[in-house]
């Protein structure tokens, strides 16, 4: 049996959040987290917990197990369960709404501050705007953000300041347009990253690089935009 | 709220700039230092070396170098927790009079510094 232990808390019921111990039969499968998850839910319904494409595409079931943030339905217990125990904690840094439901709000707050779309001035052509295979390939590795939050919420600068630093998924998408050669609005995207919290939060301790679940690099992003800044400047 | 009024440049970049230049200074007059010392050297010989004008320059740049490099790190180690979010309006204050100790501090340092090595 696997000793599983949930962050329960549901604010019109409970004074404060609290720890529920479960046990799960999984038959000795190496199931996933989500999984698990299930089989607690059909156990005891108010359970509360964000899901939908069970795949590892949509980011909706973001959760720190044992420690780690991560993905539940693309983590096997063979990699999340230590000495037969798991620990299901919502992510960290985000206000709880209910037991494993963050209020991702201030994430989106940020991603909104980079202006995640693609900006040209010049007249539009009568097809298409053409990319170079080459230059193509330089969106690579940040377009496959899916948004789960795993990586701004392991972040400790994101903690501090989820409200003046952009936190490393947001920074992504900003390098991914300031790499885009169809976008126009290079000089205006980093003059609104030239502050004091914005990226120079960023003290590159890779705590992003370890949990993302698309297996993408936020911290090497944010050394373009630290060199595109100082390019600018200099 | 935090805001970037008593960061040094008042722009990331700068800070972030003088941050690692400031840290390679460091690095160059640490290692400098460390290697006359375990060279081997005496009172008269120490003294020698620092009687000369590189020798204080070098010196000066050092301390306004850790002086800088003191005040971007910390700076930054309190608009973190020293803030609103996490204490109330005591976080402001308590950041304001931890920012003006560490600017009196790192002051004294290099005023005393600059006596020590010119020999004023």
């Amino acid at each position: 049996m696997l000793q599983v232990s949930i962050y329960r808390y549901n604010p019109e019921v409970d004074a404060e959040p609290y720890m529920q111990d479960v046990q799960v039969d999984t038959g000795g499968k190496d199931l996933m987290v989500l999984d698990v998850m299930e089989m607690i839910k059909a156990q005891d319904t108010t359970m509360v917990f964000r899901r939908s494409c069970r795949e590892g595409v949509c980011g909706s079931d973001g959760v720190n197990m044992n420690g780690v943030n991560g993905l539940a339905c693309v983590t096997p217990l063979s990699k999340a369960v230590r000495n037969n125990k798991l620990v299901l904690r919502p992510l960290p840094g985000l206000p709880v709404i209910r037991d494993l439901v963050v209020d991702m709000s201030l994430f989106y707050a940020q991603y909104e501050k980079v202006q995640p779309y693609l900006q040209n001035d010049t007249p539009a052509p009568a097809i298409e705007r053409l990319q170079s295979p080459e230059d193509r390939e330089k969106l690579d590795g940040l377009y496959e953000c899916i948004l789960c939050a795993c990586c701004s919420t392991s972040c400790p600068s994101f903690w501090w300041n989820p409200d003046r630093f952009i936190g490393p998924a947001g920074l992504l998408q900003a390098y991914r347009f300031l790499a885009d050669s169809r976008d126009t609005a290079t000089e205006a995207r980093l003059a609104k990253l030239d502050d004091p919290f914005s990226v120079f939060r960023c003290h590159g301790i890779q705590n992003c690089v370890n949990v993302c679940p698309k297996g993408l690099n936020p911290t090497r992003a944010i050394g373009h935009i630290r060199n595109m800044l100082l390019s600018r400047a200099t | 709220m935090v805001t970037a009024v008593t960061s040094l440049g008042r722009s990331g970049l700068y800070d972030w700039l003088m941050q690692r230049v400031s840290a390679v200074i460091l690095l160059a007059y640490f290692l400098c230092l460390g290697t006359v010392l375990v060279c081997g050297v005496d009172y008269p010989e120490w003294n020698a070396l620092f009687s000369q004008t590189w020798m204080r320059v070098f010196s000066m740049l050092a301390l306004a170098s850790l002086g800088i490099h003191a005040w971007v790190g910390l700076w930054a180690v309190f608009t973190d927790y020293f803030t609103e979010r996490l204490m109330g309006t005591t976080g402001n204050l308590i950041r304001l009079v931890a920012q003006i100790v560490c600017a009196i501090i790192m002051f004294t340092y290099l005023v005393w510094g600059i006596q020590i090595f010119w020999g004023l």
